[in-house]
């Protein structure tokens, strides 16, 4: 897992704009559960979010909070040669 | 878990400070939320939130003053342009800007609008075109495409009856005082962050007193329209996109070398 995403629950008013715009697919509409506004707010349904934060730009809500790991994370620890 | 944060992961997107904490009002893929955000970030980039007057207009954004966390003023409908000219005169060194939808800004508030921007007053419009009255029930509005259905043209407008629509940047592109005239849109990813980019040298032109600026941004009204979040995108870009073609209608010298600065 290189990123992941917080979607605030309760901002969310299941417009699906995110659903639609990821290119990972990793996103879908809640289900089973409304939100105190009575809407069905997305999830992050799958892994593979890649913290492109391609969603946080459509949100209309401002709704979403991208995280990311550093390249330099992924590559490990910098090895002094 | 899905949505585990490990401690190696940094936060590259989060709300905007210049946002308030507040749920809107607006309707569910209404793109003024992108609109609002835009903003905020682009005055957060340029460290101007503590600076910045908005005048809010009449319509669905009539409440922006309370979605932003920066000063915030009202106007009579249509009348932002005139009240941003008093404040602008009277604190020069203040950012202002104007948040008008098409309905405040092409209609009953066009006067103000042209003779601001024949003036060169140097602040900053954010014109939000979604080619309907949203607010008061989806009505024709100046902007509203050759035979588009709305609730007082249900026949689709007739052009022959009401006119045809009103290019706002194309109009005032011609007076000398304009600075920095452009059309961008809200229907996609890519287009969002040029908007972006727009707004932000909109505001460095302000700061430099180049003369009134202005940002058109194509949005939707899914909930007038009567058409989903996503089909609302996909109208933008199939219908507004032709008849309001996205560009730069007016760059000054000096917009110029205020956005390199």
């Amino acid at each position: 897992m290189t990123g992941t995403i917080v979607i605030d629950q309760e901002r969310c008013k299941g417009c699906q704009l995110c659903t639609l715009v990821c290119p990972q697919h990793v996103l879908s509409m809640a289900t089973d559960t409304l939100n105190a506004r009575g809407y069905a707010p997305a999830r992050l349904a799958a892994a593979g979010c890649t913290g492109c934060a391609v969603c946080a730009i459509i949100c209309p809500d401002v709704c979403i909070t991208v995280y990311r790991e550093p390249a330099r994370a992924r590559r490990g620890p910098e090895v002094a040669s | 878990m899905l949505q585990e944060i490990t401690p190696v992961m940094l936060p590259v997107y989060e709300r905007p400070a210049a946002l308030a904490g507040v749920h809107t009002h607006y309707c569910p893929g209404c793109t003024h939320g992108i609109a609002h955000r835009l903003v905020a970030e682009a005055l957060d980039e340029l460290g101007l939130r503590e600076q910045t007057i908005m005048v809010a207009p009449v319509g669905c954004a009539v409440f922006a003053y309370q979605y932003f966390e920066m000063d915030g003023c009202e106007a009579a409908h249509g009348r932002a342009p005139a009240m941003a000219t008093g404040i602008k005169r009277l604190l020069p060194d203040r950012t202002v800007l104007t948040y008008q939808g098409d309905g405040d800004l092409a209609s009953i508030g066009i006067a103000e609008l042209i003779h601001a921007a024949a003036r060169g007053e140097p602040f900053t419009t954010i014109f939000v075109n979604n080619a309907i009255y949203g607010m008061t029930g989806g009505q024709m509005s100046p902007e509203s495409l050759e035979g588009q259905r709305t609730s007082s043209t249900p026949g689709g407008r007739d052009v022959q009856r009401t006119g045809f629509p009103l290019k706002v940047c194309e109009l005032i592109a011609g007076l000398e005082g304009t600075a920095y005239v452009v059309r961008r849109s809200l229907h996609d990813v890519a287009s969002i962050r040029k908007a972006k980019k727009a707004i932000v040298t909109a505001l460095k032109v302000q700061q430099a007193g180049a003369g009134f600026s202005l940002v058109e941004l194509l949005s939707t009204c899914p909930t007038n329209w009567g058409l989903t979040p996503a089909d609302a995108l996909t109208w933008v870009e199939e219908h507004m996109l032709p008849q309001y073609p996205v560009g730069d209608y007016k760059v000054s010298a000096a917009a110029l070398r205020a956005a390199a600065g």
